[in-house]
């Protein structure tokens, strides 16, 4: 943990300005935009005999990576950039998931199992007579956006007004983001809380009135998952180039200096924090319709650890960094529990001792190594 | 010095009414500081303990506007705990600490202190290593310090301007782009300083700002604080005596927390009070 702490704080090759070259990043877009045009291409105009022929799951399951890359790079800008270990974004992200399963569930209409008009499936059978007030308006996309936006939004802006005011910072705010998302699992998993307890929300219809279950609705999600994830990048380059990012950056390695100076830290953390959570929260939100389920489990501590190795892995403080550990380390995820379930998690601890001792600035930082010894 | 004391005591007497006026947390501006009776620091009767360990024992010290300051004394003597109660790090159990003839330092907090145009310089360099030379003096540029505000903010010709001269000033215009981290010592305490002086503030504190340094860095940085005295004013606390003998003009001595003796360094030097502190047991 001490180790890890230190990590977002270790020098960089080149000065914060530097970065306005970007060659990561530009790479970054040429993949994500080769990505938006071939994979609508291979799934929907090539026929399925054909060896070019990309599935349906295999398209959902790209539609998933992108959605975790967002939550990625949401946790790199507050942990690369600025140096708060979050061990509890997973909050945030299955926040924007329920919101957008809420609605979802509410598209379901009659067609439950057991037909009710007003009522899911879970209530009917929990023996509840009425909706209860928070899941009035969730019929309604246009309620529902704002929600997706607003719930992780502001319990970053509650938590963070707390933390950030009583200068809480280093291991003990990571253990409380990661007390945080354990209340919130606790909480979700009780059928009193009325978000469908321990089986959470699924048996999705549609979205928009587009059939969850056809071929070219998934590669919808997909190109908005892309779409999203693009955004949420330049977004964040925005945001790290600006001076705002560099006194962010000034935080993360001098915070007492930085107060001197006359910054008030915690308006800038709060203001990171709640930003990076509305962030996880609409990843969250594209995430579910294409896994099809939001349960309680999306909030345990474990998977907001995974996101940090993520990060880790990939490269700190680069943004493009996150996205690409997002992506391989899922990748050897779908792999390795279909073909060795009970080797996972010690393949994923390995990992992150590995890179942590060998790799301290992630597979960007090697290959920059490497690259700037090549020239 | 009587004129001084008389001022700051019916200063006292106004601070409630002052608390109300000023709503926590808004803005305050070098400009607000009003040093028309000479003085820009008033310390009155400052005592600070920790664990019944007094560093600082009724402190009073007084600070002419455009005065170059040295405060010197044996460790222990209360020389960082006093710079810690300007900058609003430490809060005193007594006594009163004023900046010019309005500002109550022990109302603010540090950030509105640091706004308010004080700077401080630390004792080791504590510069921003990963951010090039210019970006550490953007960062510490006086003005509006809001999160929304430099999310858009781009730099003026004027505030780029006035990088430029303060690069040129510490000495350090071929090494604006470099990273800080990769600056000598002495040239991180010149960045240091340069930073202080984008705050534009009215009373720098400069602490052993020597410390390490070769002797020729040490003439430049005489030369500097030198340069910076007048417009406002300085206080720098060191150990070398032969560079406290370069610079200064009035130095103080501190021992256990209070003020042993005031005057030039001559005087200084050959009060048996001090040479007994300093040479004594």
């Amino acid at each position: 943990m001490i180790r890890i702490m230190r990590l977002g704080q270790v020098r960089h090759a080149a000065p914060a300005a530097a970065s306005g070259g970007d060659f990561g990043g530009r790479v970054f877009y040429a993949v994500l935009l080769a990505a938006a045009l071939l994979v609508p291409l291979l799934n929907l105009a090539v026929p399925e005999s054909s060896a070019l022929h990309l599935s349906t799951y295999t398209v959902t399951l790209l539609g998933k990576y992108m959605s975790y890359a967002l939550l990625a790079i949401a946790v790199d800008l507050v942990w690369g950039y600025c140096g708060i270990l979050t061990l509890g974004h997973t909050a945030f992200f299955a926040l924007g998931g329920y919101a957008m399963g809420m609605y979802m569930m509410r598209q379901i209409g009659s067609r439950g199992v057991y037909g009710d008009p007003l009522l899911p499936d879970f209530m009917v059978f929990l023996n509840w007579k009425a909706l209860p007030w928070y899941w009035h308006g969730f019929d309604s996309f246009a309620f529902a956006l704002p929600m997706i936006l607003l719930a992780p939004g502001l319990l970053a802006l509650a938590f963070g007004w707390f933390a950030f005011r009583s200068r809480v910072t280093g291991v003990y705010l990571s253990i409380i983001t990661q007390a945080l998302t354990y209340a919130l699992m606790l909480a979700f998993f009780r059928n009193e809380m009325g978000f469908g307890g321990n089986n959470g929300l699924t048996d999705f219809k549609d979205l928009l009135g587009f059939d969850l279950h056809r071929d070219s609705t998934r590669v919808g999600l997909f190109l908005v998952s892309a779409g999203a994830l693009g955004l949420g990048y330049a977004a964040c380059r925005h945001i790290a180039a600006s001076r705002f990012g560099r006194v962010v950056q000034a935080i993360r390695d001098a915070e007492s200096r930085t107060r001197f100076i006359g910054y008030r830290v915690e308006n800038y953390k709060l203001w990171l924090f709640v930003f990076s959570a509305v962030l996880a929260g609409i990843a969250g939100a594209l995430y579910v319709p294409q896994v099809g389920i939001i349960n309680p489990g999306e909030f345990a501590p474990i998977n907001s650890i995974e996101v940090v190795i993520w990060v880790a892995v990939g490269g700190r403080n680069t943004l493009y960094g996150a996205v690409l550990g997002a992506v391989l380390v899922n990748f050897a995820k779908t792999w390795l529990t279909a073909a060795l379930p009970e080797v996972w998690l010690y393949a994923l601890g390995a990992l992150f001792v590995v890179v942590t001792v060998f790799l301290p600035q992630g597979i960007v930082g090697f290959l920059r190594q490497r690259l700037g010894a090549g020239s | 010095m009587n004129q001084a004391s008389v001022r700051a005591t019916t200063g006292r007497l106004q601070q409630p009414y002052r608390r109300l006026l000023r709503r926590r947390g808004s803005a305050l501006r070098a400009d607000d500081l009003d040093a028309s009776h000479g003085t820009i620091l008033y310390l009155e009767d400052i005592t600070v303990s920790f664990d019944g360990f007094k560093a600082l024992n009724a402190l009073t010290l007084y600070v002419d506007a455009g005065e170059l300051r040295c405060i010197i004394g044996p460790n222990g003597a209360g020389k960082t705990t006093m710079m810690d109660v300007i900058t609003g790090k430490t809060r005193p159990d007594h006594g009163s600490a004023w900046f010019g003839q309005t500002i109550d330092l022990l109302a603010l907090d540090e950030p509105e202190i640091a706004q308010s145009g004080i700077g401080r310089k630390f004792q080791r360099p504590t510069v921003f290593e990963n951010h090039s030379v210019f970006e550490n003096l953007e960062l510490a540029m006086a003005g509006d310090r809001s999160p929304w505000k430099l999310l858009a903010a781009k730099l003026s010709g004027e505030q780029r301007d006035s990088i430029e001269q303060t690069l040129q000033l510490v000495g350090l215009k071929d090494r604006s782009g470099a990273r800080a981290g990769s600056l000598s010592h002495g040239q991180k305490q010149w960045l240091e300083i340069g930073m202080l002086l984008m705050q534009r503030p009215r009373l720098l504190l400069v602490d052993e700002p020597v410390a390490g340094m070769t002797p020729q860095e040490t003439e430049r940085t005489a030369e500097l604080l030198l340069s910076l005295a007048g417009e406002r004013s300085v206080i720098v606390v060191e150990h070398d005596m032969d560079f406290v003998r370069s610079i200064a003009r009035t130095v103080t001595v501190l021992h256990e927390g209070s003020v042993l003796a005031e005057g030039t360094i001559d005087q200084v030097q050959n009060d048996p009070r001090v040479v007994e502190v300093y040479l004594g047991e």
